[in-house]
């Protein structure tokens, strides 16, 4: 089995609006076109053209419709990926030590080398955030694109994961939510920014911004005031406005 | 154990070039980065200094890699050896293509009518209604006509502009922004990105659309409207805001024919017409002196509601005439509640909060500027409320009035070209008299006496022979559809094979999957391009089609001239065409071959020049009968529509000094690819808005080449062109419409934006058809040219129908059930799920996922072929006949905008499990099926 860190340096992060989130896939796509020529095994896919195309993606959104009572249904769209958890169970329970959990950043990595592909980290995280690449046989996930942030081939603007640099909507955000005065850490407290599924104990590092309430005209609320129900009332109001312009 | 075989710090290479292009996976034109390694594309990303969309790119963009590898992709010049439909081919060399096209094309030079050339996705118009024109058909159109000609053409006529490539919201200073009938498409990133800067402001967005996915599903208020009802509601909205004075009235008199005096005298020929002086200006009562003025001379300052009596002819203001109409009872929001599926209460409350925030939030820049009268105005007065709408409201048969009513909405609270508004993009603003008007046939042999599409200010300009019957193919501009600005394609096939109203030889098609899901009535469709006459022949004769991949379109072509993907092909963005202008700025673009094609491939519009040059037509040969232009790439450089003024604005004259006019230069494309594609050519600020009535501006926008002489004008409220038609409707002019067409022209062309029910609601036995029926793309695959692509077809790979809840239990379906769906056209046979964020009137599906088998280069039993299906074979281009032996277009009646929206629908449960029906027997691949794995990526490892 293998340790994680005691504490790391920073906790780099997502941080995902789903406020704002369209539910576009921009995110998704981008993800697997940069990672699969990336760090480590390509992104497969089987059967692309065919009866069953089932393919590797380190990033997925899923729709959820949501009842409110009094107010109509509701629609979520839920951008989810690796939450580089502080006690990440994928970690824990890897029997080579081919997953691990940077010190220095936080960052939840696989070393491909060393991955067996027994999938027992998938097994563990409680998020369905790991996949198996049929290909190769080894685990993949969210590196949070390492091979971007600290490289220096790449426009310091551009050394964000693929995902964030990418969102139309800007519902992504990327920074250390170790550090409280962090950009990401200020939006998390503002926007009441939530963990996923605290009740598994996991402590991610990403974090969620809640959808703000919708629908509040549904119980009606101020009218117009009439200037006059009849054209000729209005006419004359209107007169009266015009000779005060 | 070591921490980790990565460098703590990993820095690899990430490419050996990067070019920059335009995005073509769908009709946004973004601006990209090709990473290219060894010769292959490694990855695509935004281009963050492009005006469209600063570094972002969606799904789709993304995915362009699985596009233009996609083994879909057509490879040679094909021509068709077994029956239409079969997907029997025999490649052949491009020599023979042209010969085999210029067979069929040299005699119709003689009969140019019989040729029918309608391009899809184009995104190049202006330069193949300029083939068109030089080869003499006045068969030409894009896909307007069943996209969103209503939008386009009530926005022109209406205000000069519309939403999209036209114009859009300020996105940094609106405060609330109403959306409408927009899913998740027109356009895709710019919204995207606008909403993404309302939502990190707090700003409100309310968003009204029958189904609560995509950009509803962020709305602050979504208004689960019933479809077609929407311009029922905006008037409500009109209604209240009257009512309580809500309305810009400063703004209605300086820039709108809010004063303009109508002839009130219905037993007048000119009833409905502008009082007009001498000069031909319209008349407004000069609040100063109580008479008649030019509305435009200096300090004139119009009443809004002094009647008037001109030698015994009444008249009234337009403003007048509004608050008569609008007051009226029936467009209250208790009137209108049920109907639209909205409470009254929630419909008040939205109007009030719309004159709250345009009113009580009023933002004032401390610019100042002078108009075109020449008043110096201190500041700029915002009134931050702005509109966006797209399809949802325009594909009805009373889609242009609902456009119409939309934009006198936006109007009335002033915010229209203000801060916090709604603004436009330039070549526009630009008013329906600045446009062409549409033109005929001159003579065969000779090209076309102007440009095919434009805008009939009145009868006058219909296209209509003498015996009656219409110039056009389409039928577009006859009394059926006066103001079809788009032309019709979606009744082009249909009418060659009816011979209605005339029988044509070759239809030629660029990119529109005719055959499928661009057509209504799918099945029959095909049946008509499949269809024999006596003699043994196709109706149709001959078929020449262009595409990139093997669509099911390919199958029943005849002969098929291969495109190239949008990575290895040169494009203009044009200022002539679509362009990709912001508010503040002018701009244009390109693509430009990042790689080169693999295959025995060109350019549509290369191929477009080349077979003009053997078809010697003028223009494209010198009187040598030499080309005039090599390639599509020489065109776009050395070609001038006007003297200096060509398709591409930037770096004009040898010098590249030339910004929007000059001479060619033959350096233009180097400067467009060192400037990473596009140009673009700021706004001063102080021209930067009331763009109509901005002397700034004016001036700005002929020293760029947008326009000849400024052209200041005020918004129609009242649209006097409309008034005309209804005056040769009631018996006057030498132009009238047929006896059957009199009532329809005076109900649905109101000078005034009206609501009447859709005519799928009127027809008999509506009540057996309870359910309204609505499709759309998802974002993913918006405006796509292939969903088969690898990657994202595995997020949408099978359309199921959404059922609303209350149906469903009705019904009493489950999980995993099936159901007929029958409209009076048809039949189908679809899976079902529940959803319950839907109009309770209304079921919908994701469009155009289900494919033939044989296309694509998909498997036969792929889910798209399974599962996937589409509602278009419910959907008719033609009404259900009325016993009069006439074919009534499914259509609005005022552009001829396909009303694909105005479905009515009944369901009922089918036994379990698929395909879904009808199911097609599979064609013949012309390009074989895609690979079995695919590891993209590998080869840069």
């Amino acid at each position: 089995m293998t340790a994680l860190p005691q504490s790391t340096d920073r906790k780099l992060g997502l941080v995902i609006d789903l406020d704002t989130c369209v539910g576009c896939h921009a995110c998704v796509i981008n993800c697997k076109e940069w990672n699969t020529s990336g760090t480590g095994a390509p992104l497969s896919d089987q059967e692309p053209y065919g009866d069953t195309p089932m393919g590797t993606f380190l990033n997925r959104i899923h729709t959820f419709e949501v009842e409110v009572e009094a107010s109509p249904a509701q629609m979520v769209h839920f951008p989810k990926s690796c939450l580089h958890c502080d006690d990440a169970p994928c970690v824990t329970v890897c029997p080579t030590g081919a997953s691990y959990k940077r010190s220095e950043d936080g960052i939840v990595l696989v070393n491909e080398d060393d991955c067996i592909g027994c999938g027992l980290c998938a097994w563990a995280c409680p998020y369905g955030a790991r996949e198996l690449d049929q290909e190769a046989g080894v685990m993949k996930k969210c590196t949070l694109c390492v091979d971007r942030i600290y490289n220096e081939n790449l426009p310091e603007e551009d050394r964000v994961p693929a995902c964030v640099r990418t969102c139309p909507a800007g519902a992504r955000h990327f920074g250390d939510l170790g550090d409280p005065s962090s950009a990401v850490s200020q939006l998390v407290a503002e926007r009441g920014g939530m963990d996923l599924m605290p009740e598994q104990g996991t402590k991610p590092v990403n974090k969620y911004l809640p959808p703000r309430l919708r629908d509040r005209s549904m119980s009606g609320g101020k009218s117009l005031e009439s200037k006059g129900d009849s054209p000729k009332g209005l006419l004359s109001w209107i007169d009266r406005a015009l000779e005060a312009l | 154990m070591p921490d980790t075989k990565l460098p703590a710090r990993p820095s690899p290479e990430v490419s050996d070039e990067v070019r920059h292009t335009t995005c073509y996976m769908c009709a946004c034109r973004c601006g990209i980065n090709v990473h290219l390694k060894n010769g292959r594309v490694k990855y695509i990303e935004g281009n963050r200094d492009h005006p469209v969309n600063r570094g972002v790119l969606c799904a789709k963009g993304s995915a362009g890699i699985m596009q233009h590898y996609s083994p879909a992709r057509l490879r040679k010049p094909l021509k068709r050896t077994g029956p239409r439909g079969s997907g029997e081919f025999q490649e052949i060399s491009w020599d023979e293509a042209y010969d085999l096209a210029a067979e069929w094309l040299e005699p119709l030079r003689k009969d140019p009518e019989k040729l029918a050339f309608f391009t899809g996705r184009d995104q190049s118009q202006s330069f193949t209604s300029w083939w068109a024109q030089a080869f003499g058909t006045p068969n030409y159109a894009a896909h307007g006509g069943f996209c969103s000609v209503n939008m386009a053409a009530a926005g022109i006529y209406t205000m000069g502009g519309a939403f999209w490539e036209f114009g859009q919201p300020d996105w940094d200073r609106t405060k609330l922004f109403m959306i409408f009938g927009v899913a998740e498409d027109h356009d895709s990133n710019p919204i995207k990105m606008g909403l993404g800067k309302l939502k990190a402001r707090g700003a409100k967005v309310i968003g009204v659309n029958p189904i609560r996915t995509g950009y509803n599903a962020i709305a602050d208020e979504w208004v689960g409207i019933t479809p077609g009802t929407d311009g029922l509601f905006i008037l409500a909205l009109v209604h209240e805001l009257m009512r309580a004075g809500q309305v810009d009235l400063d703004y209605l008199c300086r820039y709108t024919n809010a004063g303009f005096l109508v002839n009130c005298d219905e037993g007048s020929e000119d009833y409905g017409l502008f009082l007009r002086d001498e000069d031909d200006k319209p008349q407004v009562i000069d609040r100063a002196t109580g008479a008649p003025a030019a509305y435009d001379a200096k300090g004139v300052k119009p009443s809004l509601t002094a009647d008037h009596d001109a030698d015994g002819t009444p008249y009234r203001p337009v403003f007048a005439l509004m608050a008569e109409l609008y007051l009226e009872d029936r467009w209250s929001p208790d009137a209108v509640a049920e109907r639209c599926g909205i409470p009254a209460e929630r419909i008040r409350a939205i109007a009030a909060e719309l004159a709250r925030v345009a009113f009580e939030e009023e933002i004032t820049l401390d610019i100042p500027w002078t108009d075109w009268k020449g008043e110096r105005h201190e500041q700029m007065i915002g009134r931050p409320v702005s509109f966006h709408a797209m399809r949802g409201i325009s594909a009805h048969s009373n889609g242009f009035q609902t456009c119409r009513a939309l934009h006198l909405l936006q109007i009335l609270l002033g915010s229209v070209e203000v801060p916090g508004g709604f603004r436009f993009k330039p070549p526009y603003p630009k008013p329906p008299e600045a446009h062409p008007r549409p033109h005929g046939m001159a003579k065969p042999g000779l090209p076309m006496p102007g440009p095919h599409l434009g805008y009939p200010l009145g009868p006058e300009h219909l296209l209509i022979k003498p015996d009656g019957s219409a110039k056009r193919i389409d039928k577009a501009y006859t009394w059926e559809n006066p103001l079809s600005a788009h032309g019709m394609m979606h009744m082009v096939i249909s009418n060659a094979h009816a011979g209605d109203p005339y029988k044509i030889d070759t239809l030629f098609l660029y990119m529109a999957n005719m055959a499928w899901n661009s057509s209504m009535n799918t099945s029959r469709v095909i049946d008509m391009l499949t269809d024999k006459g006596e003699d043994g022949d196709y109706v149709i004769p001959h078929i020449i089609y262009s595409d990139a991949y093997s669509s099911e379109m390919v199958a029943y072509a005849d002969l098929i001239l291969p495109d190239t993907t949008y990575l290895e092909r040169h494009d203009c963005i044009s200022l002539l065409d679509r362009p990709i202008c912001e508010a503040d700025a002018a701009a244009d673009a390109i693509r430009w071959p990042v790689v080169e094609p693999d295959r025995d491939v060109k350019g549509f519009q290369t191929a477009l020049i080349e077979l003009g040059v053997k078809l010697r037509l003028p223009g494209f040969v010198d009187e040598d009968g030499q080309a005039i232009y090599r390639d599509y790439a020489d065109y776009m450089v050395n070609h001038e529509r006007r003297p200096g003024v060509g398709p591409l604005a930037g770096w004009r004259d040898p010098d590249g000094s030339g910004q929007g006019r000059g001479k060619p230069n033959p350096e233009q494309l180097d400067r467009y690819i060192e400037n990473g594609g596009f140009w673009v050519h700021h706004i001063p600020e102080d021209a930067q808005f009331y763009k109509p009535w901005n002397a700034g501006y004016q001036d700005w926008a002929v020293k760029t080449g947008l326009f000849d002489a400024p052209q200041p004008y005020v918004f129609n409220l009242w649209l006097e062109p409309l008034a005309k038609f209804q005056r040769a409707a009631r018996g006057h002019g030498a132009s009238q419409p047929p006896e059957h067409l009199r009532e329809r022209v005076l109900r649905t062309m109101t000078p005034l934006p009206t609501w009447y029910a859709p005519f799928e609601d009127e027809g008999e036995g509506v009540d057996e058809y309870p359910l309204h029926a609505l499709t759309q793309r998802p974002m993913h695959m918006y405006h796509s040219w292939g969903s088969q692509n690898a990657w994202l077809r595995q997020i949408t790979n099978a359309n199921k129908l959404y059922v609303p809840g209350e149906v469903w239990e009705r019904e009493g379906f489950s999980e995993g059930d099936w159901a007929w769906l029958s409209s009076p056209h048809g039949r189908i046979r679809v899976p079902v799920a529940r959803m319950d964020a839907l109009n309770p009137h209304t079921v919908w599906t994701w469009n155009a996922i289900g494919k033939k088998p044989g296309a694509w280069a998909l498997s036969d039993n792929a889910p798209e072929m399974r599962e996937g299906f589409l509602l278009n074979h419910l959907i008719n281009e033609l009404l259900p006949p009325k016993g009069d032996g006439r074919r009534w277009s499914n259509s609005d009646p005022v552009t001829g905008q396909a009303a694909w929206f105005d479905l009515r629908v009944k369901i009922e449960r089918a036994p379990e499990g698929g395909p879904a029906e009808p199911h097609f027997e599979p064609a013949k691949s012309p390009v074989g099926k895609g690979p079995e794995r695919l590891a993209y990526g590998e080869k840069f490892k």
